[in-house]
């Protein structure tokens, strides 16, 4: 479902004298259909890096990105919109909405974009916001004013309320308590059953032990210091 | 993209190519090509001088440009919109177009009451029965958060917003394709902002709208446009998906206008 194949990254800084940063080189995964691959590799390796490239908001230097059918790398805006809506979700660690929208709508909108009656939307936004313990007393405010670990769960809930077939977690069980780490475990577990292709960074090693089938250190993707590269 | 509209997908909304507008010596913008698609919202950033307005302007009929093709999907195929005669084009405007001025006082009837404000621009495409109107009028006041015992006081004794809002309404009341906006959060406080941001996410959503927003505010764009393009001195320096360009900057102007922010 995702295939990246001799992917390469570079940031060029233009405002420190065109410093060019060569970030990533060569990097190669696969995720199946039913698979939860795990990114490892030390802070700064490019774990997120290498996330954001497949969502589309960090374009690669050379390479490719299959998702389903669509080549990332080489398509146009609108393809990547298209292929945000139906087919890839993704979990960031910061929620970013329009402020004074109440959570219940935040978290039915990826529905209510694919046409999905609005009734039928929030029933199922209801669903994932109970299980994720959010109280109901919130839902009708925005989640702009909520602690940093009820925003994470309104996150998570608005990345699954579609099912989508291929997902990024970036460290989806961070700043969770063991109720809620266990939900979203559980979450992950049914999206791998309905044959979602999942890729996840996960710190909490218990974590990552229990819903990952494989790991892929993105260390070995980090280019060599200074002139060994070509 | 919409569900609401059968538009032809696979055909852009507006093809714009090789637009230029000169004041005499100077550039105004310069060979701007671009293809909205139907649903699309488009941003429009850079800083004050860069151009934006101007673009605006010749896109939207005000302005005349000097050189270049507008090509929009009418009814009856895709047309020049700087080709046709006057009367045809403002036909196009009045029914297919909106245009949302950053300051309400331009795109409001200030002496009218905020219902003939709507109103007006219904009968402008048509209609003629008095209670329709007053029933359109009504119901498009409250999408846009206006208490309906408003409806027949004048907009200058509205507020910032009130007005920004009713201006919304005239513009959207008649269904139109497309829509300009003008910096249309310019001048408000930022709670209002926000309410106003809320309101025109979920009517480009629910009318299937094409959009293009003209604006300096990053984070206005980065809540409500698909794609955005950089302008500096009249020209498009980077476009691209609204989060690539503001994520993963590639040209040194965008990348300092990024970093110019100020995080709150």
């Amino acid at each position: 479902m995702i295939r990246v194949s001799n992917l390469s990254k570079n940031f060029t800084l233009h405002n420190q004298g065109g410093t060019v940063l060569p970030v990533m080189r060569g990097a190669d995964l696969t995720v199946m259909p039913g698979e939860c691959v795990g990114l490892i590799g030390a802070s700064g390796a490019g774990k997120s890096t290498l996330m954001r490239m497949i969502w589309g908001n960090y374009l690669a230097a050379s390479g490719s990105i299959m998702v389903g059918d669509l080549d990332v790398v080489q398509a146009e805006p609108r393809q990547i919109i298209a292929l945000r809506r139906a087919t890839l979700g993704y979990v960031s660690q910061f929620l970013r909405v329009v402020p004074r929208v109440p959570t219940l709508d935040v978290v039915a909108e990826p529905l209510l974009v694919l046409g999905t009656p609005q009734d039928q939307a929030r029933a199922r936004a209801a669903d994932l916001l109970s299980r994720l313990n959010i109280p109901e007393r919130l839902w009708s405010l925005s989640p702009t004013t909520f602690s940093g670990g009820e925003q994470q769960r309104v996150n998570i809930a608005r990345g699954f309320a579609h099912p989508y077939p291929a997902l990024l977690l970036d460290e989806p069980t961070a700043s969770l308590d063991a109720a809620n780490r266990a939900v979203v475990l559980s979450l992950i577990q049914e999206a791998k059953a309905r044959g979602a292709a999942i890729l996840g960074i996960f710190h909490d090693e218990a974590a990552r032990a229990q819903v990952c089938d494989r790991f892929v250190d993105v260390g070995s993707f980090t280019p060599k210091p200074q002139g060994a590269a070509a | 993209m919409t569900l609401m509209q059968p538009v032809a997908l696979d055909t852009p909304l507006l093809a714009v190519r090789g637009l230029t507008k000169r004041y005499g010596p100077r550039i105004g913008c310069a060979d701007i090509s671009f293809d909205l698609w139907p649903g699309e919202v488009l941003g429009i950033v850079g800083e004050s001088g860069s151009g934006k307005s101007t673009l605006l302007s010749c896109l939207a009929g005000h302005l005349r440009p000097d050189e270049g093709e507008v090509i929009f999907a009418t009814e009856d195929g895709p047309r020049d919109v700087l080709q046709m005669a006057e009367a045809e084009r403002r036909r196009l405007a009045r029914s297919d177009w909106a245009f949302v001025h950053q300051n309400p006082r331009d795109g409001l009837r200030m002496g009218v009451t905020a219902g003939g404000n709507v109103g007006e621009r219904l009968m402008a495409v048509g209609a003629r029965h008095y209670g329709d109107i007053r029933a359109r009028a009504t119901d498009w006041l409250g999408r846009v958060e206006i208490a309906v015992e408003r409806i027949d006081d004048r907009p200058s004794a509205f507020s910032g917003g009130m007005q920004q809002r009713l201006q919304i309404a005239r513009n959207l009341v008649t269904g139109p394709r497309l829509v300009f906006m003008d910096e249309p959060t310019g001048g408000l406080d930022v709670s209002v902002q926000a309410r106003l941001l809320d309101l025109l996410r979920g009517l480009v959503r629910e009318m299937g709208l094409s959009a293009i927003i003209v604006t300096h505010d990053l984070a206005v764009v980065r809540l409500l446009a698909d794609r955005l393009m950089v302008m500096k001195s009249g020209r498009v320096v980077e476009q691209g998906l609204t989060d690539q360009v503001l994520d993963d900057p590639q040209h040194a102007y965008t990348q300092l206008l990024v970093s110019s922010v100020l995080q709150v």
